[in-house]
């Protein structure tokens, strides 16, 4: 890590943010609310065509043959291409580049693609889809992934033998490791829990649809518009997939309505729209349906978990053991990472003193899975931190005591070897316990309403750059005009959690412009210097550290500029509220423009660039990387919950999430951010279900079927706020999009557990299975057995 | 987004025009009043229709007018003016509350009663995309030959999902339509068939204008009950609706019972009234044949894995909707849901 990269956590100016730490509307917020900002879809181009995509009527099938004659035929067709046209393989991990923009030959789910028809309408393009006939061969298709994992034929990927020889069959990743003896230390802990636990399959639904538009230019310049959170990865596979130079490849995030992990891989939209544009020279744009959506997917991937967590009598947690199956569906997508995250990302913010786990990703017949919000770790934490609740009930312990007396401390290691700076998890633990009145009321509310608590931390970003480089992960360009006006570029994908607001107001602390004079261009890769993309929560900490820097270049040419007009020491020269000032003469003040204009005249050109890159992290092992952050944010939830003993509904009533966010630069995005996420989490508990039916068919594709909570049935939620002041963090913040998801979902199980006595484990939580676990209570049978 | 398929769109002018135009076209016609059921039916492609025939511009049959002892509910009257109408609260408050948790505001807007009498049956395996249909394999209900729902079956049981129809029917309404030929008045219970395929005896070139209600005095006691997961949107996955109507002494002199989201027509439970009539309010008889009617409902409705949700848990829930129905027409509490 260079000096660059930190900035220490306190003001630019003194002791005092002007900007930071206050209410501010996002940049985009007019825009997005007149309706004036454009997303992909709102792109009409001069001769564009529309495309649409044929898509497999099979789970796991040979194509024998395409035959598109009929379809070329019908008038108004311009181009139609299937997968011999786009023969190279991708993938988002380069390790595992399983992915083919239309089927190279076989397909594995329903929905996957096999061909793509630009035409000179929607209409006419789906009215040649009906026209091309394909010859398949079917397979046996499996939607069990311990089915998957238990027949190796026939084999849904052709994958190497493993070192041994032996087939990999369906088997898409695997990871066991362990810390410590934890054999041991479960065989001498006082108490031992053990159970299985599954966590469902849900989905995204962001509410703007994949939208991508293609343009070739004569010049060969391939340019793609795309409703995408990763531009930089998306050139990188379009210049692989179509043998492009990546210089030749622009990708463009134009506004976006929403993505949560689901716009993080490339798709096989964009490299169609380029293909049929550079085959027809016409721009080509492909939207969406919702049903296409809800097959591309990489969604929330099942689990399967089976935990036992030791603790002793003093209330010290001694090991937890995981065994994971996870469906990863029909593709690899991130599920390298999920393998590790599954069991990574669980070392905190209790301290666990061995542990091991041995996760095991298959393929099955089913849309692919990938990263939602709270990647790879939202399942792991529902198991374990309903473990906890049970370990305190048999030590008779409070629950939030018990987190407390395991809590691993600050400026710390995990047993994993992640290190971990701020940690303010004991805040979060305070909070939600005042807040909830849980001392008052836990334990004690009337037979059917119940409290429940659980804890989680989060990554802000990883170590882990998806493509093995020595360059830096974040990127900023400045430049300044000498209308007062400074414009940063950014390589940051703002997916609505407000990442290029976050650039102006700390080009705004720093440099004392108004915010109204910062421009943000993001996401525009013949633009803006790289950025990774917005995806494991990366982005405030690592494009803020990169602006900071940027900003720190630029002001000390500005105040020496300054200064040396003045005749006073540089250090005298302060820049806010749109003005320069002198600290030890009152009547030197000129407008910060001014101040522009006198640096331009001292040093030429205004502009500079600004970089951040992770320090070296992880633990010394094979994987120790994955999961490596260079800080951790920290959650705590109490939820609330009412329980119907004669219906078995479950009603989140409130929910109180109190988030380690490091600094809140602005606090009102930062609520948002947690309300959010407790709005996502508490809906996978009851309602969302991304379920396949016995065909292998996606049970109902739609936001009729696929049931995403309405402002009804969202309970009453109170983000608050924890400030731990990172040391490494931009001004000491940390993330805020994800960490605040996972522990909402155990806390609420937890809460159902002290309204009525029943341990629910088996995700999603429906009246049915409610009411047979009450039955099974009755019949004194162990609560908790029905799934 | 789904593209609807290319028909020709009719725009008459006249009620006369209507019918004439759809007794040229018939079963090649759909007709279009909001819109909410049939549009994305057409996206579906579920029909094969050629033209729709919107009554967008019709005058005069939208509204609600007293005529004698009847209250007449123009076809085209939005839900949302149903749900608020103080003479629909105060007359019919099972059709009000039921009228108020159709789908969601906007649907509501749109969505008119005739439309929801007239709404088409549902079911799992048909209101999905051609896309969607056509990798199952199709099924009874359209271009297929197989139901998913029941093996074997050979009669199509996509399910009467209209909230409104239940309540109408204890209420006892009649339908007026309107053809080419004449109009036809008939008792709402007649226009159910066992048939999910089209559960309706309308023949095509009839088109439904009035729906009459018989006015109640003060001793009637009506709700809705409806179960779905969502607080807004969804379609039922169990509607009940009933009418209590007390005497002077507040003894029950007449009942009814009916539920919908079962099978393919709504059902009005037989044997109610007697199993209630006579008891005073407030009686522990009463309370007892209160359970009796939601046991004599249990034992009568059998739903079946048409509409999503668990057929199980749905049947299981028919006794508690009718039960806590029931109480909150008498309580004056209804609607019944959860939120």
């Amino acid at each position: 890590m260079a000096a660059r990269d930190q900035h220490g956590s306190g003001a630019p100016w003194g002791a005092e943010f002007k900007v930071v730490g206050q209410p501010h509307r996002k940049i985009d917020g007019l825009a997005k609310a007149t309706g004036s900002a454009v997303y992909t879809d709102d792109i009409q181009l001069p001769g564009m065509l529309h495309a649409k995509t044929l898509r497999s009527p099979h789970a796991h099938a040979n194509i024998v043959s395409i035959d598109v004659t009929k379809a070329l035929e019908l008038e108004g067709v311009h181009a139609i291409i299937t997968g011999t046209d786009l023969p190279i393989n991708y993938g988002v991990i380069p390790w595992t580049p399983d992915e083919h923009a239309l089927a190279n030959g076989k397909v594995r789910f329903i929905g996957d693609e096999v061909a793509a028809v630009a035409a000179i309408d929607e209409d006419t393009a789906n009215a040649a889809l009906k026209l091309i006939k394909v010859e398949y061969e079917v397979l046996e298709a499996f939607f069990d992934p311990r089915e998957a994992l238990a027949k190796t034929e026939p084999a849904i990927h052709e994958q190497k033998p493993l070192k041994d020889g032996s087939s990999r069959g369906n088997v898409s990743k695997h990871v066991k490791l362990e810390f410590g003896d934890v054999d041991a230390a479960l065989a001498s802990s006082d108490v031992v829990v053990e159970h299985d636990y599954s966590f469902h399959g849900t989905t995204h639904a962001a509410i703007e649809p994949h939208c991508a538009v293609g343009q070739y230019s004569a010049d060969g310049l391939l340019t793609v518009h795309s409703s995408t959170q990763i531009t930089h990865y998306v050139q990188r596979a379009l210049a692989r997939v179509l043998e492009l130079p990546e210089a030749k490849v622009r990708v463009i995030q134009p506004f976006l309505g929403g993505a949560f992990g689901g716009k993080s891989d490339p798709f096989s939209l964009e490299f169609c729209v380029a293909k049929l544009a550079m085959i027809t020279g016409r721009p080509v744009k492909m939207l969406w349906t919702r049903e296409e959506v809800f097959y591309a997917h990489r969604g929330r991937h099942p689990m399967q978990l089976t935990y036992r967590t030791g603790a002793n009598k003093d209330g010290k947690l001694t090991a937890t053991d995981a065994k994971i199956l996870i469906d990863g569906g029909s593709y690899s997508s991130f599920g390298l990472v999920t393998t590790y995250y599954s069991g990574q990302l669980l070392t905190g913010p209790v301290d666990i003193p061995t542990y091991r786990f041995d996760s095991t990703r298959v393929f099955t017949n089913k849309p692919p899975c990938g990263p939602k919000r709270g990647h790879g770790s939202v399942q792991p934490r529902f198991a374990f931190e309903i473990q906890l609740d049970e370990i305190a009930e048999k030590l008779n312990l409070d629950p939030i005591e018990l987190r407390r007396r395991n809590w691993q401390g600050e400026q710390t290691k995990t047993v994993n070897g992640q290190r971990i700076t701020s940690n303010g998890f004991m805040q979060c633990l305070d909070l939600v316990e005042q807040q909830s009145d849980w001392k008052a009321r836990y334990g004690k509310l009337p037979d059917g309403r119940g409290l429940g608590v659980a804890g989680s931390m989060y990554i802000s970003g990883t170590n882990y750059p998806i493509y093995p480089n020595d360059m830096p992960q974040a990127g900023i360009q400045l430049q300044v005009d000498r209308s007062g006006r400074v414009t940063v570029f950014t390589g940051g994908n703002d997916i609505g959690q407000g990442s290029s607001s976050m650039c102006a107001y700390i080009v705004s602390e720093e440099l004392g412009v108004d915010l109204g004079d910062i421009r943000v261009i993001a996401a525009d890769t013949d633009l803006c210097p790289v950025d990774l993309g917005a995806y494991s929560s990366r982005v405030t900490f690592m494009v803020g550290n990169a602006t900071i820097d940027a900003c720190r270049k630029l002001r000390k040419q500005i105040c020496t500029a300054v200064a040396e007009k003045w005749e006073v020491e540089v250090a005298a020269v302060r820049l806010g509220g749109g003005l320069a000032l002198c600290l030890s003469d009152a009547q030197k003040t000129i407008p910060v423009r001014e101040a522009f204009q006198w640096a331009e005249a001292r040093f030429d050109t205004l502009g500079s660039t600004g970089s951040y890159n992770t320090p070296t992290l992880g633990g010394d092992y094979r994987g120790g990387t994955i999961g490596a952050s260079p800080a951790y944010s920290f959650t705590a939830h109490a939820a609330e919950v009412t329980v119907d003993r004669e219906t078995g509904r479950i009603t989140c009533e409130k929910v109180w999430c109190a988030h380690d966010c490091g600094r809140a630069l602005n606090p009102t995005l930062v609520k948002g951010q947690i309300e959010g996420s407790v709005y996502m989490g508490a809906a996978e508990v009851t309602m969302e279900d991304h379920g396949i039916n016995r065909f292998g068919l996606h049970s109902g594709p739609s936001l009729l079927d696929y049931r995403i909570p309405t402002s009804l049935d969202t309970p009453d939620i109170e983000a608050l706020i924890v400030e731990s002041i990172d040391p490494e963090g931009p001004y000491g913040a940390k993330e805020a999009g994800e960490g605040p998801l996972h522990s909402v979902i155990p806390a609420i199980a937890n809460a159902v557990y002290d309204a009525v006595g029943i341990r629910l484990r088996h995700l999603p939580f429906t009246p049915g299975k409610v009411l047979a676990a009450l039955e099974e209570k009755e019949a004194g049978q162990p609560a908790g057995t029905a799934s | 987004m789904l593209r609807l398929p290319t028909f020709q769109l009719h725009e008459p002018a006249s009620l006369k025009e209507a019918c004439a135009l759809f007794a040229e076209h018939g079963a090649a016609a759909k007709i279009l009043a909001g819109g909410t059921d049939l549009l994305p039916n057409l996206k579906h492609e579920i029909y094969d229709v050629d033209h729709v025939i919107s009554l967008a511009k019709l005058p005069g049959i939208t509204g609600f007018e007293m005529q004698g002892h009847d209250l007449v509910i123009g076809a085209l009257t939005p839900l949302a003016q149903v749900a608020t109408n103080p003479n629909i609260q105060k007359h019919a408050p099972a059709l009000a509350q039921a009228a108020s948790l159709v789908a969601g505001p906007q649907h509501r807007q749109m969505g008119t009663l005739g439309g929801n009498v007239m709404l088409d049956t549902r079911c799992q395996w048909i209101n999905q995309s051609y896309f969607w249909r056509e990798a199952l394999g199709f099924c009874l209900k359209k271009d297929g030959t197989v139901c998913h729902v029941v093996e074997g079956g050979k009669k199509c049981v996509a399910a009467a999902s209209n909230d409104t129809a239940p309540a109408l029917m204890t209420l006892g309404a009649s339908l007026t339509f309107v053809s080419a030929t004449g109009t036809r008045e008939i008792p709402i219970e007649d226009l159910w068939v066992a048939d999910g395929i089209n559960n309706k005896s309308a023949r095509p070139g009839e088109i439904l204008t009035e729906i009459r209600l018989p006015l109640r005095d003060h001793t009637h006691h009506g709700a809705y009950g409806k179960l779905r997961e969502r607080g807004s949107i969804d379609f039922p996955l169990l509607g009940c609706a009933v009418r209590i109507d007390l005497d002077d002494a507040d003894c029950v002199r007449d009942a009814a019972v009916s539920l919908v989201a079962l099978q393919a027509r709504p059902l009005l439970i037989k044997g109610v009234d007697a199993l209630l009539q006579g008891l005073k309010l407030g009686s522990t008889e009463l309370d007892q044949a209160i359970e009796a009617v939601a046991q004599l409902a249990h034992k009568k409705c059998k739903p079946l894995d048409n509409i999503p949700g668990d057929k199980d848990y749905r049947r299981r829930m028919v006794p508690v909707y009718v039960r806590r129905t029931l109480r909150a027409a008498l309580d004056g509490t209804g609607p019944v849901h959860h939120i």
